[in-house]
């Protein structure tokens, strides 16, 4: 606690230092600072650049993470990192890679299209936007904190109990887990839920449900997912967290516990969490192959409803990660027959994508290389899938090399192909200028053959009956070769991440030559239809749709704009303001005060929470309007 | 640059079918090649499984290369192509065939998992022996009920019997594991499940801790020793009646030695020590067992480095060190462990 004391008034220190003290003119000076404006805005695309930077950020430690291993099972009984610090960096790999870098990059990309797709000038919540953003950054930087202080997590991302408990993880890991998953999870159901209402609610005229891109849509099922998902979770890490810090006994077996609770909660989660992170990654696809196969998407409808019936049976299938729990036969027929259920409308998508380029025009742009490179990756991940749902073979790939390898086939082949894939596609609407293309093809077949080397042979190491989670093999496996491969293939992959960074570097100096106008790809939906990148009201005029694709409709019928549904008028934006930072702030001192059981400094950060939400809740705050004149100016301007 | 696409795959799937012909000398642990009923219906299930697989995946990388590589926009070529809304009929097809093929591995899934589900007869019998299989960090209890007999690190297995485990954990969650036999269930606390598994050939069979228990979870391993069952039923007598009391004048300091560090955790049958541990694995028969921890072959050189230091070869264990003893001690008490058989 004092070493706490210490760096906090050495921080503030700084601070003064810096800011030459503490006068009139330090509010002034700080507001007209360029960092504030990031800090304290509430404009949905500044706050998508704010997720892909946070999540790009936390990709850096998960990536390390994962090539540590690697090297640890090059050889045979290596001593690199063996025993509990090989399971803090398994636990912090699955944990970081899932919470802190695919949802964050699905949220960057959620931000950054969803309200120009739809023709909306931000999302329903501004405020809520930037609060999510916040408590996801607070709750990951908590959780990293271990690795400096006390400990990292090293019960798995999946944190089963009994050994997650105090008596056999007596650092304080496990609490760094559950608090910065809990903060960050608050973050995260807010996202989910200002999507929702936004989707619903902020359509432009015309704009109906069937007219939505497929992005938009698979956003809208996820954000639902969400809604209901994260609950589950929020649940069971209360029950540990009380467990932990003030010795309650939920799941102590002699107590009348029951530790099987925490992997019902985790999975009732943890099984829809997979579709939250890869149906947005669908949407991408559905948007660029359409876009660079310059056809509408085949089947749209089906997609659709496709997409929401792999949303509604995601919740039914969560015992499947728990056949060897011993269940029963009956309960575990019941969960293999609704897995695969699910390949019916996953069948669906893959055909439809399948035949959206059938007949088409294709570019081969980076952006459709990973979309392109997206169908076999998952199609494996997804036949594999179906062969993990039969419960007799389940018992023998369950928690072997045979699942990782299988889950890393549709989270890289699925969500992190279509982050990427993504990126690329918006990366224009949102900087104004495209990312350079021979770069991004190196990029993406550097990343996709480490991909399959490390991965493909993955699915052996299982069969030969290595567990999963293991710091070592011995010799006698006959596995050393296949475990090498694999590290070759990894060490490929952390250069093709490297070579996307590059790329940005490079572009980025060069974007001058780079500038894309409005509609760079020759798009076919809305965001395409205004500038790159967009002014900060998006729609002078919110346009009028008139069919599916509008903006390609309009181009089709010859028109250089789309038509819009109402006179030009002044427009109402939200103020930008400090409170989202200032809440999260608060939750984070709070988190970290209960991680060192100063529950002084616990409560002292909830205060700081209840007196912001008390700021926010009495404290009127009108927003501003932006007069016609000026809407005119940034018109020309553009 | 999509020319290269096919090219690479097809290099990366030969790839590892060489592998497969070259890599794998001796997989004593290999899911693929069971030699028990239980691991082969199993094994039935995913091959089914991968036979139908390998046929989704035929079609849909077959209509994938060739969209690929026909459609490509030439350069210069501006026409737009025909917007295609959809097709009933196509998309029908892909709905009822995807569902057909469900329905046939459904039927045999459904079914092995129910018929591999039936517990154990009430009553003893001749066909299959029964046992208790608990999990401890980092270390494998056995339990024969039927025999009264408990050991631990080495699992004996008469060929040709069903053995029922009952799968139980004293602390964390575990999972019992042998590849080369069957599939695996949880060790949970507070729970007891029923697995089945058989042998139809006598050998050594590696066994694993599948789901993560700490710091040596890597490390937890176990052997299944398959018998004839009349070496079986030989092992099992021996195992009631062993020799554990010390012959040698060295090997009786080893006993007093172990008297004194030892006794409250381990236990060693046929002996007239004070206690019996149960907090580490009992000891008994230890000579005649192949592994020491479940982990290092069973020598001198081996038995030296763990007394001295458990916490070098498997990370988090209880076992404290005992490099602390005189060399005199020490090695009396090896010389007296050695001797139990």
């Amino acid at each position: 606690m004092a070493t706490l004391v210490v760096l906090l008034v050495f921080a503030l220190f700084i601070v003064a230092i810096l800011t030459g003290g503490y006068n009139k003119q330090m509010i002034s000076r700080f507001r007209s600072h360029w960092l504030w404006e990031w800090l304290t805005t509430v404009d949905h695309k500044k706050i998508g650049i704010l997720y892909a930077i946070g999540g790009g950020f936390f990709f850096i430690f998960g990536g390390i993470e994962a090539l540590l291993m690697r090297i640890q099972l090059f050889f045979p009984d290596n001593q690199f990192i063996v025993g509990r610090d090989f399971n803090e960096l398994l636990s912090m790999h699955g944990t970081t890679m899932i919470f802190f870098v695919a949802m964050p990059l699905l949220f960057a990309l959620m931000n950054v299209a969803v309200p120009l797709q739809i023709g909306a000038r931000d999302v329903a919540f501004p405020f809520l936007n930037a609060l999510g953003f916040w408590l996801f950054l607070a709750g990951g930087l908590l959780m990293n904190l271990g690795w400096l202080f006390g400990g990292a997590p090293d019960s798995g991302w999946t944190n089963y109990v009994p050994i997650a408990l105090n008596q056999y993880s007596p650092g304080s890991g496990i609490d760094y887990y559950v608090l910065g998953l809990q903060i960050a999870g608050f973050g995260t159901t807010m996202g989910g839920l200002n999507f929702l209402a936004t989707i619903i609610n902020m359509r432009a005229p015309g704009m109906g449900f069937l007219r939505m891109p497929l992005f938009t849509w698979t956003s809208f099922v996820a954000s639902a997912l969400i809604l209901f998902g994260f609950p589950p979770l929020t649940a069971g890490l209360f029950l540990v967290m009380f467990d932990r810090l003030f010795g309650a006994q939920f799941f102590e077996v002699a107590l009348g516990g029951n530790p099987v609770i925490w992997q019902h909660l985790f999975w009732i989660f943890g099984h829809p969490e997979v579709y939250i992170v890869v149906l947005p990654a669908f949407g991408v696809m559905s948007d660029v192959i359409s876009n660079f196969a310059r056809k509408r998407l085949f089947g749209y409808t089906s997609m659709v409803f496709a997409t929401l019936l792999i949303g509604f049976l995601g919740f039914m299938v969560w015992a499947h990660h728990m056949f060897t729990v011993g269940m029963g036969p009956m309960v575990n027929s019941i969960f293999a027959i609704a897995t695969m259920a699910i390949a019916v409308p996953t069948g669906i998508k893959v055909f439809n994508w399948m035949f959206t380029m059938w007949g088409g025009k294709i570019t081969y742009s980076t952006a459709m290389l990973y979309a392109v490179g997206f169908i076999p990756t998952f199609v494996l991940g997804g036949v594999t899938g179906i062969m993990l749902a039969l419960p007799p073979a389940d018992f023998q790939y369950h928690d072997s090399y045979f699942v990782v390898a299988h889950f890393h086939y549709v989270l890289i082949g699925g969500t992190v192909f279509g982050i990427l894939s993504g990126l690329y596609y918006w990366w224009p609407k949102m900087f104004g200028y495209k990312l350079n293309e021979t770069l991004g093809k190196w990029n993406f077949w550097v990343f996709f053959i480490g991909f399959h080397l490390t991965f493909l042979i993955q699915h052996f190491i299982g069969l030969f009956g290595m567990p999963r989670r293991y710091f070592t093999y011995q010799e006698e496996d006959g596995i050393t070769l296949f475990n090498q491969i694999s590290t070759v293939g990894a060490v490929m992959m952390g250069v093709g991440a490297l070579l996307f960074v590059a790329n940005i570097v490079v572009s980025y100096r060069n974007r001058t030559s780079l500038v894309a106008g409005n509609d760079p790809w020759d798009g076919r939906t809305l965001e395409w239809a205004i500038s790159s990148p967009p002014p900060v009201f998006n729609f002078a005029q919110l346009p009028q749709v008139r069919s599916l694709d509008c903006w390609w409709h309009e181009k089709m019928e010859g028109n250089k704009e789309m038509e819009p549904a109402e006179p030009l008028d002044h427009i109402h934006m939200p103020n930008d303001t400090p409170l989202p930072i200032i809440m999260s702030l608060g939750f984070f001192i709070s988190g970290l005060g209960l991680v060192f059981r100063a529950f002084e400094v616990g409560v002292l950060g909830l205060v700081v929470v209840v007196v912001t939400m008390f700021v926010r809740s009495f404290k009127p705050d009108h927003g501003y309007h932006i007069e016609v004149e000026e809407i005119k100016a940034t018109k020309k301007g553009a | 640059m999509s020319r290269g696409k096919p090219i690479g795959r097809l290099f990366l799937f030969f790839a590892m079918f060489a592998l497969l012909l070259t890599g794998c000398e001796k997989p004593l642990s290999n899911v693929l090649d069971p030699q028990g009923k239980i691991g082969k219906e199993q094994l039935e299930l995913i091959n089914l499984s991968v036979y139908i697989m390998i046929f989704v995946c035929v079609i849909v990388f077959a209509i994938f290369f060739y969209v690929l590589l026909r459609f490509r926009r030439k350069p210069g070529d501006n026409a737009i192509p025909k917007q295609v809304e959809g097709s009933l009929m196509l998309e029908t097809l892909w709905i009822v065939i995807p569902i057909i093929l469900l329905v046939i591995l459904a039927i045999p899934t459904v079914m092995t998992t129910f018929s591999q589900a039936k517990e154990a007869p009430k009553t003893a019998s001749e066909d299959f022996i029964r046992v208790k299989a608990t999990g401890h960090q980092f270390w494998w209890e056995f339990e024969y009920p039927d025999y009264k007999i408990r050991t631990s690190q080495e699992l004996h297995i008469p060929v040709g019997k069903k053995v029922y485990v009952e799968v139980t954990s004293d602390d964390v969650v575990h999972a019992f594991w042998v590849p080369g036999l069957a599939g695996k269930v949880d060790a949970s606390p507070g729970r007891i499940n029923r697995i089945p598994i058989d042998a139809d050939k006598p050998g050594i069979y590696k066994g694993r801790c599948a789901e993560l228990c700490g710091a040596s979870h890597a490390l937890m391993n176990f052997q299944v020793v398959a018998e004839k069952p009349s070496e079986f039923e030989k092992w099992a007598k021996k195992r009631q009646k062993p020799k554990s009391e010390p012959q040698t004048v060295e090997a009786k300091d080893g006993k007093k030695v172990f008297a004194q560090n030892c006794m409250s955790c381990h236990a060693i049958d046929g002996t007239k020590l004070k206690m019996k541990g149960d907090k580490a694995p009992n000891l008994t028969g230890f000579a005649k067992r192949n592994k020491i921890g479940g982990l290092l072959d069973n020598n001198e050189k081996n038995l030296d480095r763990w007394l001295k230091n458990p916490e070098k070869v498997k990370p988090g264990t209880y076992m404290p060190g005992f490099s602390h003893l005189n060399k005199k001690d020490l090695s009396s008490l090896k010389t007296y462990l050695k001797s139990l058989k």
